[in-house]
C-alpha cells in the first residue's frame, strides 16, 4: 500500500473561511492522505485544527502530524529578512509551506527552519491500526 | 499599528494591575513538566502541592487553578492565580497508554479525557493574562505544537516566558531552545529538583 500526497494550491483555499478551510484539510487527512499545502494557516486556524482534530479522535482516527515551513524564520541575514518581509507582505498566507498527515501513517515530522523530515509508520503497523 | 495597540494594552494593564487577579497559565506539550513546576511554585509559596505529576503523558487532563498565590521578592509583591493546563498534542492513541500498562477500557477512557483536556487548554488561551510555556529542554524545540502555542499567544498579545525545564538532564540543550525562539525570554530550570528557581521567579516578576 502506497502513500498518497494531496497537493492543495493556495488558490483552492484562499476564498474559504477559516472553518471551511480547516474542515477541508481535515477531511482530506481523514482519507489517509498527506496534505501538502501551499502557504500556511493563520495561528488561530492552527489551534482550531488541533481542537477539531481532538473532537474527531476515534479508534480509527488517531490525530494528525503537522509542520509548517515559514519564510519568516528561514532568512538569517538582514538583507534576507528585509526581502522576506516584502515577499510576506505581498503574498500574505501564501508564503511558506504546510504538511499535514494522519497519525496512523505519519509517525513523526521533524522540522527545523529550513527543512521538514517526515517519518512514516511501517506498513505492518499501519495495517494493524 | 500593532505596537500602538500593544503600548495601550500595557498602559491599561498597569493601571488596573492591582485591581484584578492575574491569571498566569502554564502551557506546553505533554510531559514538559508543567505540573511539576506548578507543584514547585505552590510548595515554595503555599507549602502544598497543586496536582499529581507523573512520567506518563496526559497525567493532567483537566484545568487546575490555584488561587491567590502571593510572591514577595526584593521588596516587590505579586499575587496571581496559577492555571495548570493539560499538555497540547495533535494526536492521541489509546494504545500508547496500553503500552504503559493500562487495560484497554482504562486506556480508552484516558484517551477520551486527554482529547477533552486539549480542547479545554486551547479554549482557555483567551482567558490568560500571562503564560509560561514549559518545554522539555531535552526534546527538539522545533515542534509544531510549540510553534502553534507561541504563535497563538503572540497573536493574542499575551506576554510569554519560556521555561527550559529538565536542565538537570545530560541531554538538555538550552542553547537549541534559545536559537529556536530568539525573541523570547528563556529561563532554564529543573522543576523536579527546584534548581534555578530564584532566576525563574525574577523572570516571572518581569513577565507579569
Amino acid at each position: 500500500m502506497g502513500i498518497t500526497l494531496h497537493f492543495i494550491p493556495h488558490s483552492e483555499i484562499v476564498d474559504l473561511g477559516s472553518a471551511r478551510r480547516v474542515k477541508k484539510l481535515l477531511d482530506i487527512v481523514k482519507q489517509d492522505k498527506i496534505v501538502l499545502m501551499e502557504g500556511k494557516l493563520k495561528k488561530q486556524e492552527e489551534a482550531d485544527l488541533i481542537e477539531i482534530t481532538m473532537e474527531e479522535i476515534s479508534q480509527k482516527f488517531k490525530g494528525i502530524e503537522l509542520a509548517t515551513i515559514d519564510d519568516k524564520v528561514t532568512a538569517t541575514s538582514i538583507g534576507g529578512k528585509l526581502k522576506q518581509s516584502f515577499v510576506n507582505a505581498m503574498l500574505g498566507d501564501r508564503s511558506g509551506f504546510t504538511v499535514i498527515g494522519p497519525a496512523n501513517i505519519v509517525k513523526e515530522i521533524k522540522q527545523n527552519p529550513g527543512k521538514i523530515e517526515l517519518m512514516t509508520l511501517d506498513q505492518k503497523r499501519r495495517r494493524r491500526k | 499599528m500593532k505596537s500602538i495597540k500593544s503600548i495601550f494594552k500595557k498602559i491599561f494593564k498597569n493601571v488596573f494591575k492591582k485591581k484584578k487577579h492575574v491569571k498566569l497559565g502554564l502551557y506546553g506539550p505533554p510531559n514538559g513538566g508543567k505540573t511539576t513546576l506548578a507543584n514547585q511554585i505552590c510548595q515554595d509559596w503555599l507549602g502544598e502541592n497543586m496536582g499529581k505529576a507523573s512520567s506518563m503523558a496526559h497525567e493532567t487532563r483537566e484545568i487546575h487553578i490555584k488561587e491567590e498565590i502571593h510572591m514577595k521578592r526584593d521588596g516587590k509583591e505579586l499575587t496571581f492565580n496559577l492555571v495548570d493546563t493539560p499538555g497540547i498534542a495533535t494526536k492521541i492513541d489509546y494504545e500508547d497508554f496500553m503500552k504503559k500498562g493500562m487495560k484497554k477500557e482504562e486506556a480508552k477512557k484516558r484517551a477520551k479525557e486527554a482529547t477533552k483536556g486539549i480542547i479545554d487548554s486551547i479554549k482557555w488561551l483567551d482567558d490568560m493574562d500571562c503564560v509560561i510555556v514549559v518545554l522539555d529542554a531535552t526534546e527538539d524545540p522545533y515542534s509544531q505544537v510549540n510553534i502553534t502555542i507561541l504563535g497563538n499567544l503572540e497573536a493574542r498579545d499575551i506576554p510569554v516566558l519560556i521555561v527550559a525545564n529538565k536542565i538537570d538532564l545530560k541531554k538538555a540543550n538550552i542553547k537549541k531552545l534559545e536559537a529556536a525562539f530568539p525573541q523570547y525570554n528563556i529561563a532554564g530550570i529543573s522543576a523536579k529538583y527546584g534548581k534555578y528557581m530564584d532566576e525563574f521567579y525574577d523572570a516571572v516578576f518581569d513577565l507579569v
